[in-house]
């Protein structure tokens, strides 16, 4: 840090930074452990303690006898509750999430197979949400009370205020039923069904990757909408920060001093005020895709759109409990994953916090 | 606290408070006037009162019944007698409008009571304990932050089983941990001060100094934050609603009725198009009125 | 000849709810190629003159004068574009804390290189040759590491020598230096001042040197203002400090302790309103 001994500070601070980088590390796997082990707990304690029967909760009704009896075994039912849990945090760690009811299968393998699509929509919302909404809560917050600043207002609290499955159904409603300018629910059309066979599972990339200009067309066509929508909410959360943070770094001493050595105000907004911004945005848009991946179960309801949160929705209606603590547990993983993400980044980019 | 005391009111007002119920009503006065003076606070504010007027006053207000209808009259179209037309029961969807008032607000008072509370106490008591309650319970509380709400919310009322009350104990389950942010970052604020010093010395026990010094502080943050969260439970409560998992037909729950009201959104728009507009408004009122009480109770902080 | 800075009743005023706020009110002096103190408590508008000239005040600030001219220039009617021509090319502003005025994301030698960038066309190679030199005539041991270094990474009196160097990199005419010493430790605010002496002695630059601290400008200036509420309440020689009058400025000087009288109690400044006419 700095003090009157900075000079010393070259032969000092190879060892401190390695011990601090070490600390940072221990520090990272404590709080991914202790999460991780936190949602699984969640996840036990709504699986097996809640239910009357966890074992029709996993089975369902309609089992045989013998089914249950194996189950229940299998489970570990007959053991105490702690080491039941014991037993299932080993299981998921090994990607063991149990077998879906409705569709006979491994849930893990369910999951691999719907999530490209939820994580094309919420990627692209994120995309929509970054490009349009960092620049324009920057100019609101240089023209504070100007034009783009209550659009950024008006923005903001309708993004805070609609039901987003109500929108979406609006939407729909309008620009396919009505105007025709998009097409409707689902991924792709189902002529292309058996001339496009995905390669990731993300259709828009494949498409590209196959060189099938057509499928391509009617893909984008069905994202257009999901994607704008998710969009206009991650925009309306993604300028409403952009503008707090560049009002806060805007007020700053170092801006005036980049004034007084005769800088263009071009570069004192997007150079030095917005580069001291993106330290707690990055938290913001890493928080904000995290919660377009988790708000997929209301978006993919309406769209019909096959991806994790349809997986989820139709899983609850059949009382599928594997299937649903399963992309519970996954989507609880990713959300953290994404949350300590951030977190380091934030910690990259900000260079005080990087050596200490 | 940098609220109190701007120069106009201190003209205002220039005598000293003889007691503390003066200074109390004082304060309360000078609260008043600052949220007053900004108008979409007072919209969002009439908005919240009139959700509870209507929930008080539903059955006296509502026209039909909002749970039985004609067949006759399955799917009609907005007109005079029909105000906001009729469901696909038969149902008068403005009646249904206003009974449905109730469970939102039912569904965000319960949350309040339940969740409010819980981050005030653990905040309080981590920020006050320090050492290794307060890492403890601060790691409990990041971790319940790190989660994802609404799947959580559901997975809850899958196991608990679809309905109201569940899907609000849900909610209030992974709403909590903020509050106890921010009622931490309040008591570190004031743990040290001299006036707790004063308190601690003339031989208040911990629990004393707490509940009665510490706690009170916290309410003002705590207050803005609820209000402006009260939004995104009502939008929660609705998703529930929507996927089947909040309240159960017959009752009248703005979410639920836009997802019946879903099967006939392109001949018959009005029925989903309605609820939607109250859970709209509604959110926009609560909205509002944080925007509004956070100007005046809380200027130094921006929304999270 | 022109003087190089010519101020004549310059006012600052801020809208308010309850109407204008001032806080600079009828300032005037001349400055040639010569040093001049300021002095005042926080809140007298010594900062507030400063920025005034450099154009830095925030837009809602209202700034009159009869004249405020800088080489002949007429500052108030110049356009926008020509007074951020002006600054860092012709007239700089170090600040009080180099904590807060060097951008904390930026390394030092890069904040400098973007200086010498803004005012003229240059390869990087050559700018960064020319920061280097900048950095070792503030004095500084070893540029190179230095230039590439946060400005967290290193001290008060390291950080404000970086300030200067960023600030004097084009050669202006004129510095004004708002209190660039207060936030250091006392050890190295001598040090600091004699680098900015230096520098204006060497290069023969104006200097209008802002602090609270009387005696410390008087040491270092040709001049000195006092000013109290954002007005000037007396005009001083430096060298003759012993002929001060004004009731303010005698308050200044005592309340400085003394180490060979015990001074019970302290004095404590005296303010009256009849001091603003």
């Amino acid at each position: 840090m700095a003090g009157p001994n900075a000079v010393l500070q070259p032969a000092l601070s190879r060892p401190r930074r390695a011990r601090g980088r070490l600390f940072a590390l221990v520090r990272f796997v404590v709080m991914l452990a202790t999460t991780l082990l936190g949602l699984l707990a969640m996840t036990f304690f709504i699986g097996r303690v809640i239910p009357v029967d966890p074992v029709l909760a996993v089975v369902g009704d309609r089992a045989s006898a013998q089914v249950v009896e194996r189950t229940r075994i299998e489970m570990g039912l007959d053991r105490p509750l702690i080491e039941q849990f014991g037993i299932y945090v080993a299981r998921v760690a090994q990607g063991e999430l149990g077998q879906s009811v409705l569709t006979s299968r491994p849930v893990l393998d369910d999951i691999f197979r719907v999530f490209p699509a939820t994580l094309e929509l919420a990627t692209y919302g994120t995309l929509i949400g970054v490009l349009f909404g960092v620049p324009l809560g920057v100019m609101a917050a240089v023209r504070r009370g100007g034009l783009i600043d209550q659009l950024v207002r008006v923005v903001g609290l309708l993004g805070y205020s609609i039901p987003i499955f109500w929108l979406g159904l609006l939407a729909l409603l309008l620009f396919y039923a009505k105007l025709g300018w998009v097409s409707g629910p689902g991924r792709i059309d189902v002529v292309f069904e058996y001339t496009f066979t995905p390669l990731t599972g993300i259709y828009s990339l494949d498409a590209l990757l196959r060189g099938d200009w057509s499928a391509f067309a009617n893909i984008v066509s069905h994202l257009a909408l999901p994607s704008a929508l998710l969009g206009y909410f991650s925009l309306a959360y993604i300028s409403r920060m952009t503008r707090s943070f560049m009002l806060h770094e805007l007020s700053q001493e170092y801006i005036v001093a980049a004034r007084a050595k005769g800088l263009p105000e071009r570069t004192i907004i997007w150079r030095h005020a917005l580069r001291n911004a993106a330290v707690p945005l990055v938290t913001v848009i890493a928080l904000s895709y995290a919660g377009l991946l988790e708000g997929s179960v209301l978006t993919e309801t309406v769209f019909s759109w096959p991806g994790l949160g349809l997986y989820i929705t139709n899983a609850l209606a059949n009382a599928d409990m594997n299937a649903v603590l399963g992309g519970t547990v996954v989507i609880g993983a990713i959300f953290i994953g994404l949350n300590l993400l951030s977190d380091l980044l934030y910690r990259t980019l900000d260079p005080r916090t990087r050596r200490r | 606290m940098n609220e109190h005391a701007t120069p106009a009111l201190a003209n205002s007002t220039a005598q000293v408070p003889r007691s503390r119920g003066q200074a109390r009503l004082r304060r309360y006065k000078e609260l008043w006037s600052s949220f007053s003076s900004n108008r979409l606070a007072l919209v969002g504010l009439s908005i919240i009162l009139a959700l509870i007027a209507i929930a008080l006053l539903a059955d006296l207000i509502a026209p039909y019944s909002p749970t039985t209808g004609g067949l006759g009259q399955r799917l009609l179209p907005p007109s005079t007698a029909h105000w906001l037309g009729t469901d696909d029961q038969g149902r008068d969807i403005l009646s249904r409008l206003i009974h449905g008032a109730r469970p939102t607000l039912m569904v965000v008072s319960l949350v309040m009571i339940l969740a409010a509370p819980v981050g005030l106490l653990v905040g309080t008591v981590a920020g006050y304990a320090g050492g290794w309650v307060d890492a403890v319970l601060m790691r409990i509380t990041d971790i319940f932050l790190a989660f994802p709400k609404l799947i959580l919310a559901l997975a809850f009322v899958a196991a608990l089983g679809p309905g109201i009350q569940n899907a609000v104990i849900a909610i209030a389950i992974t709403s909590w941990p903020p509050y106890a942010r921010i009622a931490r970052a309040e008591t570190l604020s004031v743990r040290d001060c001299d006036y707790v010093a004063a308190v601690r010395l003339m031989g208040a026990s911990p629990l004393r100094i707490v509940l009665r010094h510490v706690m009170p502080l916290c309410l003002a943050s705590l207050i803005v934050r609820v209000t402006l969260d009260m939004a995104g439970i009502i939008l929660t409560a609705a998703g529930l609603g929507f996927l089947g998992l909040g309240a159960q037909p017959p009752m009248a729950e703005w979410g639920a009725m836009i997802a019946s009201g879903r099967r006939f959104i392109l001949d018959q728009w009005w029925v989903a198009a309605a609820p939607g507009v109250a859970i709209l408004i509604v959110s926009l009122g609560f909205n509002l009125l944080g925007d509004g009480l956070r100007d005046a109770l809380d200027p130094r902080g921006e929304r999270e | 000849m022109t003087p190089l800075l010519e101020v004549q009743n310059l006012s600052v005023r801020y809208p308010s709810r309850r109407g204008l706020i001032t806080a600079v009110r009828d300032v005037s002096f001349t400055l040639g190629r010569e040093r001049l103190g300021i002095v005042g408590e926080s809140g007298s508008g010594k900062s507030q003159t400063g920025r005034a000239i450099m154009g830095l005040t925030p837009p809602q600030a209202r700034i009159e004068a009869k004249r405020l001219r800088f080489d002949g220039i007429d500052l108030l009617q110049a356009a926008a574009s020509d007074r951020r021509k002006l600054r860092g090319a012709r007239m700089a502003m170090v600040m009080q804390d180099p904590k807060y005025s060097l951008n904390p994301v930026a390394r030092i030698g890069q904040q400098i290189v973007e200086a010498l960038h803004a005012q003229r066309r240059i390869s990087r190679a050559e700018a960064k040759r020319r920061a280097l030199g900048m950095l070792e005539a503030v004095s500084i041991r070893d540029p190179q590491r230095v230039f590439d270094l946060y400005p967290h990474e290193v001290s008060g009196g390291m950080g404000q020598r970086a300030m200067i160097a960023m600030m004097l990199v084009n050669q202006p005419e004129l510095l004004i230096a708002d209190e660039p010493t207060s936030a250091l430790d006392v050890t190295v605010q001598l040090e600091v001042l004699r680098v900015i002496d230096d520098l204006v002695t060497q290069r023969g630059m104006g200097l209008v040197l802002i602090s609270h601290d009387l005696r410390l400008v008087a040491s270092f200036c040709d001049r000195v203002l006092v000013m109290y509420a954002g007005q000037v309440v007396e005009t001083l020689d430096s060298a003759r400090l012993d002929k001060a009058r004004h009731p303010y400025t005698l308050g200044l000087l005592d309340c400085v302790p003394q180490l060979d009288r015990p001074r019970h109690p302290l004095p404590t400044l005296e303010r009256r309103a009849e001091w603003l006419q």
